[in-house]
């Protein structure tokens, strides 16, 4: 008895959205069929994942998070090169926290001037996340478009407020924009028409659909994004086509569970691996769902991620 | 495709005679088709039609269940692909493996373990459910002593480990009343362990090295009226483990094919030594498809994450998660702490809780039922309006518990303070920050004062 594998026929693609520059540049998305279903399409770009890197020391980050990078965490750019020298960080997200106007309102002269440092401390591609601010971000994602011409850095969040001014800048210094809409189909589409209609290239669009920690309604999130495969590849919306970042480290390590000692929660086992657990899971439900790039935290969940994509991705 | 109400109608014999309790045989078609009455209640239909009409509209995926009681495990049930189409029925049992061959003290050390790991959420508890007791000695008295020892000590969903049929049938003595899962018929054991599952009406598991040898075998159990069966198709690895499963998902669903229309069982420590990986390929496996997963190694730090990712997926995403509506207590409030309040959707509750717990300022938690709203949605829908939050306010008696009256509401909510000041006038309506991220900076510098 033989059986005959009922295949979907898959009849759009992602688009294939090149990082960075040069030697190091990396290129994601490509996918012909959902995510690692191999049997009947391909997946021939791996998705890849963006070690953390923060503008100010992390005041509220639990040992098990803060251990790999405690001598570095005071200078971004050092933190940035351990990334990459010892824990072999493919790319890199710099977040912004500190320019939040709720926190710190660092100046966006602060944030470029950090920003640059690290853009030279490492050759790898970089994402630059913002503080989820609209206007401060246009002002400071701006100021860092200009100083960093030609990177290609990937930058965001950009949303449906401030898509004008910031994908205007990634237009003129060649930067990528990652779209930014809060767990919704319609909105994600309509965020990627608007910024088609700019001019901004298909091939400098990436798409964040919102990411939550598992826990902590990362269900909306994976269901989202399993929407919006599903619209690319089987319904040809063609302004969906477009590959996926999921900002999962900040969301995983800020929850109560990853953040408890052995003391506060004595039922949840070791801190650190639990920790690396519930953010490696997060993660790798994110890449079930769709996502291109991961921006992760701790070296063993990435470790743990890279060894599930081997193997999911093996020949 | 299940048969329609009027594909069914056609079959039946249209007398209207009302005698399985539907006043007509359209009315009692379009019941049957929806699985809100059965067949069995017309004395009419020929044997025939009924065995069509029982084929036809059989679940795609057997649903069945293991154990009994409070620990029974359902399993199968599943009608999708994606969770967003409807929604994922039956959350995989989580099965922690002992043999007969461990030292008692390592199985004792492991069960007390197991029978801690109980976390309540959103008013659930969740826990691992299901033991995999196997008789890696090969010796029937050895391995029936065994069960005896662990059934007697706890009450879990038991799945039974040989490839013998004799030591299988000596377990099956000791605990057949629990209603166990039989693993497994193999090629060669097929016949008989068919008979043993047959005899003791247990659920029994098939296992196969691919999915061509997995419905040949589970051809033949079907051929001898076995009806519940669970699938181990085996793989070689994870790229594999992920394969089967969506085949036989969708292989049941799309193609109708009866030969794997029923739950599997995985073992995600067969491809992988490193603990830490197997939780993560359990994690891939409960979101896609598997229906038990039998890990090595059950601690708080991995099954936590399992039992949350599991609870994540089987959400219902058509029915939001709600907590229950009451004062809840963070960081140990006293009279002088700022009062809160919000929606009682899960996901609020659990943002707000986090963020007040992380501004380490104790605070009185106010949790309104808003059905399961967000602040916004639950406004727009009337459940938190000024009328109700009042009124929840007066009798939630937590005016006896402080000395202030300060109130502080949603920061999206910003526009009902007036009219909420007019419900209750004995207090001072604060509005809160927009966002959840900045309630440590705004307590902080709250004061009742």
């Amino acid at each position: 008895m033989a059986l005959e594998i009922p295949k979907v026929s898959y009849s759009g693609k992602i688009k294939e959205i090149v990082l960075g520059k040069g030697d190091k540049a990396l290129t994601v998305g490509g996918e012909t069929s959902y995510p690692f279903y191999l049997f009947e399409g391909q997946m021939s770009l791996k998705p890849r994942i963006a070690m953390e890197v923060y503008d100010s020391t992390p005041e509220d980050w639990p040992p098990a998070a803060l251990e790999p990078f405690a001598d570095v965490v005071s200078d971004p750019a050092a933190w940035a090169k351990k990334c990459v020298d010892t824990y072999g960080a493919e790319m890199i997200a710099l977040q912004l926290v500190s320019t939040d106007p709720n926190g710190e309102n660092r100046s966006a002269e602060e944030a470029a001037a950090v920003t640059k440092k690290v853009v030279e401390a490492v050759d790898v591609p970089i994402i630059i996340w913002g503080c989820n601010n609209a206007e401060k971000d246009t002002e400071v994602l701006r100021k860092i478009a200009e100083d960093c011409a030609g990177r290609n850095l990937m930058i965001g969040p950009v949303t449906e407020a401030n898509y004008k001014q910031i994908g205007a800048v990634a237009i003129g210094y060649e930067h990528t924009v990652i779209a930014s809409t809060p767990i919704d189909i319609n909105l994600a589409k309509q965020l990627n028409i608007l910024l088609g209609n700019l001019g901004v290239p298909d091939g400098r669009i990436l798409i964040d659909p919102t990411t939550g920690s598992l826990g902590y309604g990362l269900e909306y999130c994976y269901s989202v994004m399993e929407r919006i495969r599903m619209a690319a590849l089987t319904q040809e919306d063609e302004r969906l086509q477009f590959p996926m970042v999921c900002n999962l480290g900040k969301e995983v390590w800020k929850t109560k569970e990853a953040k408890q000692s052995r003391e506060e929660a004595p039922k949840l086992g070791d801190p650190v691996k639990r920790g690396v657990l519930m953010e490696a899971a997060t993660a790798q439900l994110l890449l079930l769902a769709g996502a291109d790039i991961l921006i992760m935290r701790h070296p063993e969940a990435i470790g743990l991620i890279k060894d599930m994509l081997n193997d999911l991705l093996a020949a | 495709m299940a048969l329609s109400g009027i594909e069914i109608f056609k079959k039946l014999p249209k007398t209207n005679c009302g005698e399985c309790g539907v006043p007509t045989c359209l009315a009692f078609a379009m019941k049957l088709a929806t699985g809100q009455a059965e067949l069995v209640a017309c004395p009419y239909v020929s044997d025939d039609v009924r065995a069509a009409i029982d084929e036809a509209s059989a679940p795609p995926i057997r649903p069945l269940t293991i154990g009994t009681g409070d620990r029974a495990v359902k399993l199968g049930g599943e009608t999708v692909m994606f969770r967003h189409e409807k929604r994922f029925e039956n959350p995989p049992g989580l099965a922690l493996v002992l043999s007969d061959t461990m030292d008692d003290s390592v199985v004792n050390e492991k069960l007390s373990k197991f029978k801690d790991l109980e976390f309540e959420r959103v008013g659930l508890i969740l826990r691992p459910q299901m033991l995999a007791l196997k008789g890696e000695s090969g010796d029937a008295g050895k391995f029936a002593a065994f069960v005896k020892r662990v059934v007697d000590q706890i009450d879990a969903g038991i799945i039974l480990m040989s490839d013998k049929p004799e030591v299988m049938a000596e377990a099956l003595k000791i605990c057949k009343d629990k209603k166990p899962l039989i693993y497994a018929a193999t090629r060669d054991t097929a016949e008989a362990m068919g008979n043993l599952a047959k005899e003791v009406a247990c659920p029994l598991a098939v296992k196969g090295s691919g999915l061509d040898e997995v419905m040949a075998i589970t051809d033949k159990l079907l051929g001898m009226g076995l009806k519940d069966l669970v699938i181990d198709s085996q793989p070689v690895n994870v790229k594999k483990a992920l394969e089967d499963q969506v085949v036989i998902r969708r292989s049941a669903l799309v193609k109708k094919v009866k030969q794997l229309g029923f739950p599997t069982i995985t073992f995600p420590g067969q491809l992988t030594d490193n603990k830490m990986k197997e939780t993560l390929i359990a994690s891939l496996l409960i979101a896609k498809y598997a229906g038990i997963i039998v890990i090595s190694e059950m601690e708080g730090h991995n099954v936590f994450p399992l039992l949350l990712d599991s609870l994540n997926i089987y959400t219902d995403p058509q029915r939001p998660m709600a907590v229950e509506e009451k004062v809840y207590e963070i960081g140990g409030p006293r009279e002088d702490s700022p009062i809160l309040i919000t929606s009682n959707f899960s996901l609020t509750y659990f943002i707000v809780s986090g963020e007040v717990e992380s501004s380490r300022v104790p605070a009185w938690l106010l949790i309104k039922d808003t059905e399961g709203l967000s602040v916004l949605t639950a406004w727009a829908a009337g459940k938190f309006a000024a009328d109700t939050v009042a009124m929840f306010v007066k009798k939630c008696g937590i005016a006896d518990r402080v000395k202030h009256r300060k109130l502080v509401i949603p920061g999206y909510l910003a526009g009902m303070s007036g009219e909420l000041e007019e419900e209750l006038p004995d207090w001072q309506i604060l509005v809160g920050p927009r966002e959840a991220a900045h309630l440590p900076a705004y307590l902080k510098q709250w004061s009742a004062a």
